[in-house]
């Protein structure tokens, strides 16, 4: 884990609120795995604002990239920051995914930019999975070429049907897992799911992965203070293996959980 | 020998030797471990860590944190392991690096406070306690100790009792007269100060009209609450003979340097420790090169030196 000064090499705009930054980051780079973060100081800001947290998108030899949608003071600040220009990032935090063996089918869902650490995990998956992305609309599905470049098969949801099928991510998982669960050499054991979204897109998961007797590895979004797991307030309710429930910090401990850690409130 | 090298920055607080007088403060640096992997804990003057009970506390539910202009408030509500957990967890961790440890403690009776005093008597590696009478956000003990005269004679006379080691009492600054609770803690047997905790604060989200913090109100910390903190460094330094830790939205040195000219002995940095991890070891750099550019060679000429 590091203190970086790094130089923004590359900050777009995608489509709607989404943009892309990348950055010069070596040292952060080359530790990070899928499912870390960053923690950011927006320079923009004035100096008593908090770091703000990013799931990293990629990280290929000197840089990191961030996937980011503008929603808050942090992101709007943070997207008028130029080229050129340095930002000091800390990271790489928090335990990422588990990299699924070979012989797991990897079934990745994403809510949103919650694309975003799925695509960095898919590029260190030795084998093919599936992705279910899921949005409000089509503005809000984003990273599919990059999917479909490295032959993942994807499946698109929107609420208002203006990409792939009308309505839910899990609608659309669930039909799948139906039509895999019929077939005759299907093991819930051999498959995975790994999910970044919002906490209802979530718990839905959960809820099947534990139903269907497979395990679930899910990336939970949160405000952060410190990243570090030192102020405690990034809190979770989780239960550890005693059966005893605690407060764990998503910084520290997560942000990727197994499905049977996570207490729903 | 180069200037630099004849200034001499360490301190002594209650009989706690520090090599610098910027420690950390309590609830943001965690228990020491948390920040190793970004600096070397050892040069700072003391790592005051996470408050601790009795047993292990559960603290509020989110949301416990939130952003506003010059800092933020929360309302953690002392989330931690307990004396045992902490012994077992943290302190093997601590007791490996050559920085004093200091403990700040809670209890929801007066009873609790001296049973928790007690179980640091004999633990290796604690240099020493700080008492917290004045936390905004648990429901029992905190700030009720702090903000009564009679409670805070009853607490720190009690804990005084209990313990042999170093007892520093974390001042409210939610009382009307700061000196008369300074001078309350320094009679019944304290023997430094902590000034100041956060100051207790509301937001609102006007969208859903609900309070933003689960526990409805909290603590507001960061560099809002700094000029707060001078004022009433100010007014206890001027009223009690004993040292005084200053704390309260030190962002950069020259906040630091600013509670020492107003009375303050040592200083803690706090919520700037979530923002910038090297800001501590920065602020001892800084006090250093302020020294020497004033000429001054002990900390002590620097220690209420304000032209009022």
């Amino acid at each position: 884990m590091k203190i970086e000064n790094t130089k923004i090499l590359k900050h777009s705009h995608l489509v709607g609120d989404y943009r892309l930054l990348v950055l010069d980051a070596p040292e952060i780079s080359v530790q990070a795995v899928p499912g870390q973060f960053v923690h950011v100081r927006i320079p923009q800001l004035e100096g008593s604002a908090l770091r703000r947290p990013f799931s990293l998108y990629r990280a290929e030899g000197a840089t990191i990239s961030i996937l980011y949608k503008v929603i808050g003071r942090g992101t709007a600040a943070l997207a008028t920051a130029g080229e050129g220009s340095f930002l000091d990032v800390m990271g790489p935090f928090g335990n990422g995914f588990p990299i699924p063996d070979a012989d797991i089918m990897p079934i990745l869902v994403a809510g949103g930019y919650g694309v975003a650490p799925l695509y960095f995990l898919a590029t260190r998956c030795s084998q093919k999975g599936v992705l279910f992305v899921g949005g409000a609309t089509d503005l809000d599905i984003l990273c599919i070429e990059d999917f479909k470049s490295i032959g993942w098969d994807v499946r698109v949801a929107t609420m208002d049907g203006s990409l792939g099928t009308k309505g839910l991510v899990t609608d659309v998982l669930d039909a799948w897992l139906k039509d895999n669960s019929d077939r005759d050499d299907y093991s819930p054991a051999g498959q995975e799911i790994f999910a970044c979204g919002p906490d209802g897109m979530l718990k839905a998961l959960g809820d099947r992965t534990i139903a269907g007797g497979f395990n679930g590895w899910l990336s939970l979004d949160k405000h952060m203070g410190c990243g570090v797991g030192a102020c405690l307030a990034c809190v979770q309710r989780l239960r550890d293996e005693y059966n005893h429930d605690y407060w764990g910090r998503v910084c520290k401990d997560g942000p990727v959980f197994e499905s049977r850690q996570i207490v729903w409130e | 020998m180069n200037d630099s090298e004849k200034i001499d920055i360490s301190v002594d607080i209650a009989g706690i030797k520090m090599k610098n007088p910027v420690m950390v403060a309590s609830g943001t640096f965690g228990y020491g471990a948390e920040y190793s992997e970004f600096i070397d804990i050892d040069q700072l003057g003391a790592i005051v860590v996470k408050g601790i009970c009795l047993d292990a506390w559960d603290g509020n539910k989110p949301s416990r944190m939130v952003e506003v202009p010059g800092g933020l408030v929360n309302a953690i509500g002392l989330q931690g392991p307990g004396v045992k957990g902490f012994d077992e967890k943290y302190m093997p961790f601590l007791r490996q690096h050559d920085v004093p440890v200091i403990v700040n403690i809670w209890g929801r009776s007066l009873e609790e406070y001296g049973e928790v005093a007690a179980a640091f008597e004999n633990m290796e590696g604690v240099s020493g306690l700080e008492l917290n009478i004045s936390c905004p956000n648990v429901k029992e003990g905190g700030i009720a100790f702090g903000t009564n005269p009679t409670m805070t004679a009853d607490v720190v006379a009690h804990v005084r009792k209990k313990t042999s080691l170093p007892l520093i009492v974390k001042l409210s600054p939610n009382v009307p007269n700061i000196v008369e609770f300074a001078k309350i803690a320094e009679a019944e047997g304290s023997d430094a100060l902590s000034l100041i905790n956060t100051l207790p604060a509301m937001v609102i989200d006007i969208e859903t009209r609900k309070p933003v913090l689960s526990n409805v109100v909290g603590g507001l910390s960061g560099s809002a609450i700094h000029p707060v903190a001078v004022k009433l460094v100010w007014e206890a330094a001027k009223a009690v003979k004993i040292p005084i830790i200053g704390m309260g939205g030190i962002m950069r040195t020259e906040d630091a340097i600013e509670f020492m000219v107003a009375g303050a002995s040592a200083v803690a940095v706090g919520t700037a420790n979530f923002i910038d991890p090297e800001i501590s070891l920065n602020v001892i750099e800084g006090i250093s090169a302020y020294m020497q550019k004033h000429g001054m060679s002990s900390v002590s000429e620097l220690t209420g030196s304000v032209l009022v």
